[in-house]
């Protein structure tokens, strides 16, 4: 039977095609030489050279994490290419003078970026391999006082803030992955919204691999002052390549006195061959630093892709009454394999954190779920409600879940709901007898399952998430 | 309500099946004409369950030789939801709990999945409302049930109140109830036996598997079989059942040893 259920989750990735494009790329490989020469091919200030150089020397003594539950081949760091552009002969004024092939790319995943196709109600910044491509509606945001663009440009444009809040979140020597990014990180997206504004559209990232032997280590940096809001939405993609990509990104949210920021991805990278040959290595640290009283950060992902997920999307609640939440859809199937979940520390008064999170494991597939809840000793009636729910489909994939809970202060309250199901045949077999296919059944167990979460997705993002699932969920029954 | 003019629903020829290799179900025959209500028992593990699964296409059992033929047309090699949407139903003896799915989404998807198998246009949401809640007055079921995920929290006479309530919205050919009344107190076995009695047609048939014949007061059958040992030992009237309750199956087992 587990044959006919996993026929119905596998669905060919489409998103699997490379582009052609000509690129400026470095010579393999890590050292002090090669951080200078990302630093030069920037033009950076001599902060950040120090700032790379700083991270680069304690990465030499950090060792890779192995207490996920993960298996992998070890990583030649030295066989990875740290940066690749597609090349450029000079700034470009607007978007429609960037290379017709790559905009070409993003029209195809669905993400025209040109003045006349882009959309009309998201900001979008378009990372290409190493570098970002193009930023739209970075006029009509300015007018708001709303910064929105390249992490490569804030260094140039914005150096106080990025010397401000660069790494205050998340220190280089947080973890392996975090040293090696801010060695290397060559873009990503930077967010400045001013004192009481809310951002008027939704502000979004797309990530895309084009180059086979590159890696991404992109950073992102949003910042919400005092009374502000933002909506972020981030997505990912990339061709199929026989070898594995490394993706070690970092992104640090700040937010402010009675500010809100919510943070949402779609995650849909390569999750390599049925056999697991091949996919993207996504190990990327998130953090959210809720520092002003009242302020809010929300984490809402779909994790359908990679084939090594490894993040724990956080917050620490300092400002009190400050509020963290987590919602989560992590889907594995074939050989894949997700450990993520997330971490709240409450540090402040009257903190509350709220996790959602729903694992989906078909396959052969290993989906664990990791998360700390952590009350520090001064978290006066900090509030946490956890709930953590597995779908195994058929009977070869695993889910696993491992919370953690520190509590170091008695006024504190904690709660913890964990539940497992199946969808099996006989689940299926109810289905059938009403006339309903087993792909429909599927999907609307999954569609059901989700629900939770996909009601916290801006809505554009919820229609792709369902789509997204219900592709990936696709085919007919052997 | 027998009627020989009737036309056949179902035709089972030499039937025998297995599940994970072993043989369940022994040479099994049988002919339920529309308009019949057809009583099957025996004791457990005599192939009764084993028997409602087969002709419903449970993917566990496999049929190894002989014939289904319903309405005409031989079903065995046809998908489990492309039995039910020719017109089998089954009702299961613990219907399954489906979380996060609403019954009334559940109820209409099925609904339209038979639609479409007909060639009917699907019924919108609204469309599909009005006639819901109509159904519901025949099982006797209270709206808010339709707003919950389908079985969760159900008790055992709402879960067979809800298979009956399907059973009145997708209007079978052939309705199987399997052990309908296992775990039903009185006044809900009552309930569920007036639904079904309610939504007997003359282009219809029933067929009832029960162990005892408790149920058989309220839905009366035309003919009782007896099932042993994945076939049918004895077929007779109404009778029979009341005999096995008096008399339990011993005897009939004896009367089959010495017969052969």
């Amino acid at each position: 039977m587990s044959t006919s259920v996993q026929s119905v989750v596998s669905q060919p990735y489409k998103y699997g095609f490379v582009t052609d494009v000509e690129s400026d790329v470095i010579p393999r490989g890590l050292s002090e030489d090669i951080i200078r020469l990302i630093s030069q091919k920037k033009n950076e200030p001599e902060f950040m050279l120090e700032f790379r150089l700083k991270a680069y020397r304690q990465w030499l003594k950090m060792a890779e994490p192995t207490w996920p539950n993960v298996n992998y081949e070890p990583i030649n760091y030295q066989d990875i290419i740290y940066y690749s552009a597609p090349k450029q002969s000079e700034k470009l004024k607007s978007l429609d003078e960037v290379d017709p092939e790559i905009l070409a790319t993003f029209e195809k995943l669905g993400l025209p970026l040109s003045e006349q196709k882009r959309l009309s109600n998201v900001a979008v910044d378009a990372v290409f391999d190493s570098v970002s491509i193009g930023t739209t509606f970075k006029e009509e945001l300015a007018e708001h006082g709303i910064i929105f663009c390249s992490i490569s440009e804030a260094v140039q444009e914005h150096p106080e803030l990025i010397q401000k809040y660069l790494g205050s979140v998340v220190p280089s020597a947080d973890n392996y992955f975090t040293a090696l990014n801010a060695a290397v990180f060559s873009d990503g997206s930077f967010v400045y919204i001013p004192e009481n504004t809310q951002c008027p559209m939704d502000l979004s990232t797309y990530f895309r691999i084009n180059n086979g032997d590159s890696g991404q280590f992109e950073r992102t940096l949003v910042v919400a002052d005092k009374g502000s809001s933002v909506t972020y939405l981030e997505g990912c993609t990339a061709p199929m390549y026989d070898s594995n990509q490394l993706h070690a990104a970092v992104v640090e949210l700040v937010a402010l006195d009675d500010a809100k920021i919510n943070y949402s991805t779609v995650q849909n990278w390569f999750a390599g061959d049925k056999d697991g040959k091949g996919g993207i290595y996504n190990f990327v640290t998130k953090r959210g630093l809720c520092s002003g009283k009242n302020s809010k950060i929300s984490w809402t992902q779909v994790e359908t892709g990679s084939a090594i997920t490894w993040k724990y999307p956080s917050c620490v609640l300092v400002g009190d009454n400050s509020v963290g939440e987590f919602y989560s859809v992590a889907l594995t199937n074939n050989m894949q394999q997700a450990d993520t979940g997330t971490k709240m520390i409450h540090v402040g008064k009257n903190t509350r954190s709220t996790i959602i999170s729903k694992g989906i494991s078909a396959g052969n597939s290993k989906n664990s779920y990791r998360g700390l809840v952590k009350v520090n000793p001064k978290a006066e009636n900090a509030r946490n409600y956890s709930q953590c729910d597995s779908m195994l489909i058929g009977d070869t994939s695993n889910a696993n879940t491992y919370p953690y809970i520190q509590v170091q202060n008695n006024t504190g309250q904690v709660e913890h709901e964990a539940s497992t199901s199946k969808i099996g045949e006989d689940q299926l077999f109810y289905f059938a007898q009403r006339g309903i296919s087993p792909e429909d059944a599927i999907s609307m167990l999954i569609s059901g399952f989700c629900r939770d979460v996909f009601n916290k997705l801006p809505m554009e993002f919820a229609a792709e998430a369902d789509k997204l699932l219900a592709l990936k969920l696709e085919n007919s029954v052997g | 309500m027998i009627n020989p003019d009737a036309k056949t629903i179902l035709s089972v020829k030499d039937l025998h099946a297995s599940v994970d290799g072993i043989e369940i179900l022994k040479g099994l025959n049988l002919e339920v004409k529309a308009g019949e209500i057809h009583a099957i028992m025996g004791l457990n593990g005599s192939g009764k369950s084993t028997f409602s699964k087969v002709l419903a296409g449970h993917p566990d059992y496999e049929v190894t030789s002989g014939t289904i033929e319903f309405n005409g047309q031989d079903i065995s090699e046809l998908e489990p939801h492309e039995r039910a949407t020719a017109g089998v139903f089954l009702a299961f003896q613990y219907p399954l709990e489906i979380p996060g799915v609403s019954n009334r989404e559940f109820l209409r998807v099925a609904y339209n999945a038979h639609r479409k198998a007909r060639g009917e246009e699907e019924i919108d949401v609204f469309d599909f409302d009005d006639l819901i809640e109509e159904k519901t007055e025949i099982v006797k079921m209270n709206v808010s049930f339709l707003d919950r995920s389908v079985n969760e929290g159900f008790s055992g006479g709402e879960k067979k109140r809800n298979e009956i309530l399907q059973m009145a919205l997708l209007e079978p050919s052939l309705a199987i109830l399997d052990e309908t009344d296992s775990g039903l107190d009185i006044d809900a076995l009552k309930t569920v036996a007036e639904g079904v009695n309610k939504l007997a047609t003359p282009n219809s048939a029933n067929l009832v598997i029960t162990h005892y014949q408790r149920l058989l007061n309220y839905i009366v059958p035309d003919y009782v079989h007896v099932m042993c040992d994945g076939h049918i030992i004895k077929t007779g009237s109404r009778e029979l059942a009341l005999a096995l309750e008096a008399k339990g199956y011993e005897w009939l087992l004896e009367e089959q040893a010495v017969a052969s």
